[in-house]
């Protein structure tokens, strides 16, 4: 691998010296940001318009199916298609600002736990322990229970839920960090906590992050789809990926096509964000890297 | 684990428990929204709504509602579900046994797999049975959990359908059971064909909760047995002249466990956890799915009976996997 300042720091230098797993895994992400960002044009239907007369429609394949419905029709007429495709945007604006605002909440309490030591640290481990104690199961529940249903309590939860996963990580890399002698130079030159602490460990912890944020969001998107699927999530006609299948884990002899897509579709987005997430952080880490 | 110990550790979960309980009442309590205005009809006074809260103690502050709550619950009183107009307790114990013997399963099926998986692809390391091991736990890791019962459901009850995938058994089938442990009741009475039933239900839920189990599993005791070959013991085994198939199971195989004990006892919350979805997936009359419908109607009473109950089965689940440890590991029974 080539190893000069321009193909390192060029995005064209980026994607040469990522690996394909990157590759695949950014163009999943890219192709979810697309078809949630042009939904009203991509999707050949309203995801909400009924058509009675042509319910459970076969996919294209399979004979007697309606070339204007691709990917066939639900129990009550809907294009199944234009619901995956707006779908889309649900799992996406999960994916997004739940990993984004778990990422900040935990990454804050790390650094501070493992920059600051002491009584912080122990203060924030026992936290975690404690936290970490409690089922996933049971805290969602509790949760959605206070909250009420919806995208924001599904958001919520994740955040609550999920904050201690960036905490551990962030705060051992932190501790690894404080321990490594650019931060002694900047001990030594006298910067203050906060610049050491911001422009010094933060950027070298930064490629971890991203690759945690991108594997929190495959998390993200598995658990919009468990509480969607359970009617906990946005309300039950809006198109989610967890509402599709439960629609069509109803219909199931009659129409078993209508959840294998949705299926595809969160088992194609999970193992896209993973990939990106492994991808990246070898890519990322000069260290992994060489 | 002398009884000391065991006391201790006794000891130890009654400040979580007490957490549990204070989380447990004090969340369900600021929730928004008046739970007594959701159980009764459009048409009633406000006389009406002030009796209800009142049978409720809905009236009272909120920390003269939480000694209420304590003192009831050492009465085994845990109130009246608000959706179902039904005993807390009542309707806990009939769901719990159905959950616990899905999860007993589910824990049976996943011990087999990773002892047998694990065993095999140590035992045939480098070739075949490992990689194709290796790919299946791979696999399986690589699909969220939750999928992989809606992939039973439409592998095995679509595509080639030959199991059922709704319910605990055939409805068709008599049977007038004394407990709610269906399937350990009916093979003690030796009522064959309800047990083939029950079991016939019970195969693809458990299945599905015990599969990311086998795949964790196998992995970490299969590179736990290859390591333990290293080791000298193995060497004079070796020398002594013992079979292949002895060494791997006999000397790598107990030494190699603990890692595996430790990682599977962490998983088993997750299993037990899982139930809630996997109930819901299959129509499987459990406490999960219970949990579910409380979430949805809002029962406050039924939820916070709930949480109590799996909040006491992660702590039991716990301290069994604790004793499971120094049982295994000599070193820990003296401490």
């Amino acid at each position: 691998m080539t190893d000069s300042i321009l193909v390192r720091h060029s995005p064209l230098g980026f994607v040469l010296a990522a690996s394909p797993r990157t590759i695949v895994g950014l163009s999943v992400f890219l192709l979810i940001v697309f078809t949630a960002i042009a939904s009203p044009w991509l999707a050949p239907h309203d995801p909400l318009e009924q058509d009675l007369l042509n319910s459970f429609l076969p996919p294209f394949w399979v004979s007697g199916a309606d070339p204007a419905f691709l990917l066939g029709t639900d129990n009550l007429g809907r294009d199944v298609l234009s619901r995956l495709i707006y779908g889309t945007r649900v799992a996406l604006t999960v994916a997004l600002v739940a990993a984004t605002l778990t990422g900040i909440l935990g990454t804050t309490v790390g650094l501070l736990a493992g920059f600051y030591g002491g009584w912080v640290d122990t203060l924030v481990s026992r936290m975690v322990d404690i936290w970490m104690a409690f089922p996933a199961v049971l805290l969602s529940i509790v949760l959605v229970a206070v909250i009420g249903a919806g995208l924001h309590a599904v958001i919520i939860a994740i955040i609550v839920i999920d904050w201690t996963r960036f905490c551990r990580v962030v705060r051992a890399e932190t501790m690894v960090q404080c321990q490594q002698d650019y931060v002694a130079s900047a001990v030594t030159i006298g910067l203050s906590r906060r610049r050491r602490l911001f422009k010094e460990i933060l950027p070298n912890i930064l490629p971890l992050l991203i690759s945690l944020l991108t594997l929190e969001m495959g998390i993200a998107v598995v658990v919009e789809a468990i509480l969607s699927y359970v009617g906990l999530s946005v309300a039950s006609d809006a198109a989610t990926w967890g509402g599709l299948i439960q629609e069509g884990r109803l219909y199931i002899n009659q129409a078993p096509w209508l959840m294998v897509f949705p299926i595809t579709c969160i088992v194609v987005a999970v193992l896209g964000f993973n990939a990106l997430g492994d991808g990246l952080r070898s890519t990322l880490d000069p260290v992994l890297r060489r | 684990m002398t009884a000391a110990s065991l006391l201790r550790r006794l000891m130890l979960s009654v400040p979580t428990l007490f957490g549990v309980l204070v989380i447990n009442f004090v969340l369900l309590r600021v929730v928004p929204g008046d739970p007594i205005a959701m159980m009764i009809g459009p048409g009633a006074t406000p006389e009406d709504i002030q009796n209800l809260r009142e049978i409720y103690g809905l009236d009272q502050s909120i920390f003269q509602q939480f000694l209420f709550y304590i003192r009831d619950l050492f009465n085994g009183n845990l109130g009246i579900s608000i959706s179902m107009r039904q005993d807390v307790v009542e309707l806990i114990g009939g769901r719990l046994p159905v959950t616990l013997e899905l999860a007993f399963v589910a824990i049976v099926i996943a011990l087999v797999g990773i002892v047998g998986f694990g065993i095999t692809a140590s035992m045939w390391k480098g070739h075949w049975p490992e990689v194709l091991i290796d790919a299946f736990s791979g696999f399986v890791q690589a699909v969220p959990d939750f999928l992989w019962g809606l992939l039973f459901i439409l592998i095995f009850g679509v595509l080639w359908a030959f199991m059922p995938i709704f319910g605990r058994m055939d409805l068709t089938v008599e049977f007038d059971p004394a407990t709610q442990f269906y399937l350990f009741e009916s093979l003690l009475r030796g009522d064959f064909v309800v047990f083939a039933s029950v079991l016939q239900h019970i195969v693809l839920p458990a299945l599905s909760l015990a599969l990311p189990l086998i795949a964790v599993g196998t992995r970490l005791l299969k590179s736990s047995i290859i390591e333990a070959m290293a080791q000298d013991y193995v060497q004079l085994a070796r020398v002594k002249g013992f079979s292949h198939f002895r060494i791997v199971v006999s000397q790598a195989f107990p030494n190699a466990l603990i890692p595996t004990v430790t990682l599977t006892g962490v998983q088993m919350t997750f299993l037990i956890g899982g139930t809630v979805l996997v109930e819901r997936i299959f129509g499987y009359p459990g406490l999960g799915n219970m949990a579910i419908d409380a979430v949805i109607n809002r029962d406050l009473p039924l939820i916070q009976g709930i949480v109590l109950t799996f909040a006491v089965m992660f702590i039991v689940l716990n301290i069994l996997i604790d004793m499971t440890y120094a049982f295994l590991n000599p070193r820990l029974r003296h401490d």
